[in-house]
């Protein structure tokens, strides 16, 4: 931010084929976008074609190597492990879309409600968030779903009722340096209730904080959906998830090792295409750093 | 229509409790002009926030505020907002932070309308290209789907007398207007809010720093210092008879045209004093050449100039007499 010239008046929202010519610019926005892109496309593949069918077990042809007819091999039910990473990036997604929902719902109204109304409120919202906070994510989603069940539902709530006061504390301040800016006193001298200027003067301008904030949520609700999965809470069988190949090629790690690093790998490119993303549109969408690259 | 008395306002500050105005009192006829003037801090901009309603929860305000006899002070927030931006307007300070980035600017001049008048998204855009106009935003028509970032401050600081305007207001509030706009077009903007409120007969309160932009917008004027008003009357008695020590300081104080190059400009000694630190008398009586024992433990009452024309100071009749010390 030290380089930031100042000379220069910012013009960052000035039309939307500036902002794409700057987008494409930013090697880390194009990278993510084009790794989350491939997310996406696997997932909506899996709806209508998977090389195999992900659920058929074939006990004679387990844990074959890469081959013509099974491009990552099969796994130890002879499943194919090409599909079963297809339909995996769906189950993410879902979870990670829904869970996300939840969070920037709930946690975004929550925060807007917390700047909006100051005074105890306020302080109940913030303090109940840190509340939430105190435990670790994965701690408390092992918890509901010890006492709910395990489940992909019961997951997908964890996970997103974890990402609720991340969701509320960021729009909270957002909005709270938002409500001192004097267009929001001008629009309070036009005689607007406090529930119209948070919606037409507040989210408005919270938003951008806030679609860096999904994309990066999103990157750690699909880690999270792995870890629960490969404990044997989230999603479960026959349904394929990319946590629970992991944790069934656990055993075999010295016989069949792809069996293992496939998922891994996806795992690990899935998230990274996120947070790359998230990274890009954090840098792309802050005037300040508009004229840098 | 507006009557204000005994207004005081209490902030809880971090050291305290402190009055940021008391005992402000004023009258304000249909197409009647008022000024305001005084340094940062002398609680010019309080008094504008008060009339609106739009101070910090933890202000406490006592004394009364009456339009058209109805009486504003303790009146909750959704009275309030019926008359803001419907019977009473306000113009800030600030052209290039008042307008939110992600609205039209059509969208934000229309709102006061949308609001208090109900009109439809036509109807409220019909006139807001009128109204633009009327601010002089060229080419209106082909502008009001533009932001705000479009703009320059001068015409920005147009649009929100635009929006100030929306819905007619009986009252139109302006918080030094002009501070933030360069010369040339602070000239255009005053003359605009000077025919607006001719052209329209509303009530201008016009605050400002600036004893020029008084001297030649409003009819009557109000010193304050240290959160009281020191000096009342109208502006060309004011000018043409200044009383109270503060406002002959005040006065002393401006650059002149023509005067010698290197001529230093007259200062007041000392600071502002904190609203916490104020005197229990006049706030003034710590810079104040002719202050004597009395100045510091009795407030002045407001002594009659002459008729219309009233000063706070008990050294009045020394000072006029021009005697320091």
């Amino acid at each position: 931010m030290s380089s930031t010239p100042i000379a220069t008046p910012v013009a960052a929202s000035s039309g939307s084929e500036h902002f794409l010519r700057r987008a494409l610019r930013h090697r880390s926005f194009v990278l993510g976008g084009i790794l989350t892109a491939l997310l996406v496309f696997a997932a909506a593949l899996s709806l209508v074609w998977t090389p195999w069918s992900p659920y058929e077990m074939n006990l004679p042809g387990k844990l074959q190597s890469p081959s013509a007819a099974h491009w990552l091999g099969t796994d130890v039910f002879g499943r194919d492990v090409a599909s079963l990473l297809l339909v995996g990036a769906r189950n993410s997604i879902l979870v990670g879309v829904i869970a996300v929902s939840i969070g920037l719902f709930i946690g975004t109204a929550l925060g807007l409600i917390a700047a909006a109304r100051r005074g105890w409120v306020e302080e109940l919202i913030m303090r109940l968030s840190d509340f939430t906070f105190a435990f670790p994510a994965i701690l408390s989603a092992i918890m509901m779903t010890a006492v709910f069940g395990a489940g992909i539902v019961n997951a997908i709530i964890a996970i997103g009722i974890f990402n609720i006061p991340t969701f509320a504390r960021i729009t909270r301040a957002s909005a709270n340096a938002i409500w001192s800016r004097e267009f929001v006193l001008a629009a309070r001298a036009c005689g607007k209730g406090p529930w119209s200027i948070t919606f037409d003067h507040v989210l408005p301008n919270v938003m951008s904080v806030l679609t860096v904030q999904i994309t990066i949520r999103f990157a750690i609700a699909i880690l999270a959906e792995a870890a629960l999965s490969y404990l044997g809470l989230g999603t479960q069988p026959p349904e394929p998830s990319w946590g629970r190949m992991l944790a069934e090629a656990q055993t075999l790690l010295f016989q069949a090792p792809q069996l293992a690093v496939f998922p891994g790998v996806t795992i690990a490119l899935a998230v990274l295409g996120l947070n790359l993303m998230g990274d890009g549109l954090r840098d792309l969408m802050d005037p300040r750093l508009a004229r840098k690259r | 229509m507006l009557e204000v008395d005994k207004l005081s306002v209490r902030l809880q500050t971090q050291r305290g409790p402190a009055y940021a105005i008391r005992d402000v009192g004023f009258t304000l006829q249909r197409g009647g002009t008022l000024g305001l003037v005084g340094e940062s801090g002398c609680g010019k901009s309080i008094t504008a926030m008060a009339l609106m309603g739009l101070l910090p929860e933890s202000a406490t305000v006592t004394g009364s505020i009456r339009f058209d006899g109805q009486e504003l002070v303790g009146q909750g927030d959704t009275v309030l907002r019926r008359l803001r931006g419907n019977r009473i307007g306000m113009i800030f300070q600030e052209p290039m932070t008042a307008l939110n980035p992600v609205h039209t600017i059509g969208d934000q001049v229309a709102e006061p309308m949308r609001l208090h008048r109900g009109l439809g998204r036509v109807a409220a855009r019909t006139r807001t290209i009128a109204l633009l106009e009327r601010v002089g935003i060229g080419n209106a028509a082909g502008r009001i789907d533009a932001y705000p970032h479009q703009f320059s401050g001068g015409q920005r600081q147009r649009i929100t007398i635009a929006m100030a305007l929306a819905c007619e207001p009986d009252i139109l509030i302006a918080d030094e207007p002009t501070t933030a706009l360069d010369v040339t077009i602070q000239g255009q903007i005053l003359d605009l809010i000077h025919d607006l409120v001719l052209e329209r007969s509303m009530a201008l309160l016009l605050i400002s720093h600036d004893l020029g932009v008084i001297a030649q917008n409003v009819e009557r004027m109000m010193v304050m210092y240290g959160g009281s008003v020191i000096e009342n009357g109208s502006t060309p008695q004011v000018f043409g008879h200044m009383a109270h020590p503060y406002t002959r300081g005040l006065f002393g104080a401006r650059p002149r045209l023509g005067a010698p190059a290197g001529t230093r400009l007259t200062t007041i000694d000392g600071t502002v004093p904190e609203l916490v630190d104020l005197p229990a008398g006049c706030a003034f009586s710590d810079r104040c050449a002719w202050a004597q024992a009395q100045c510091v433990t009795t407030r002045p009452p407001p002594v009659t100039v002459d008729p219309g024309h009233d000063a706070s100071c008990l050294r009045l009749d020394a000072v006029m007499a021009g005697d320091p010390q």
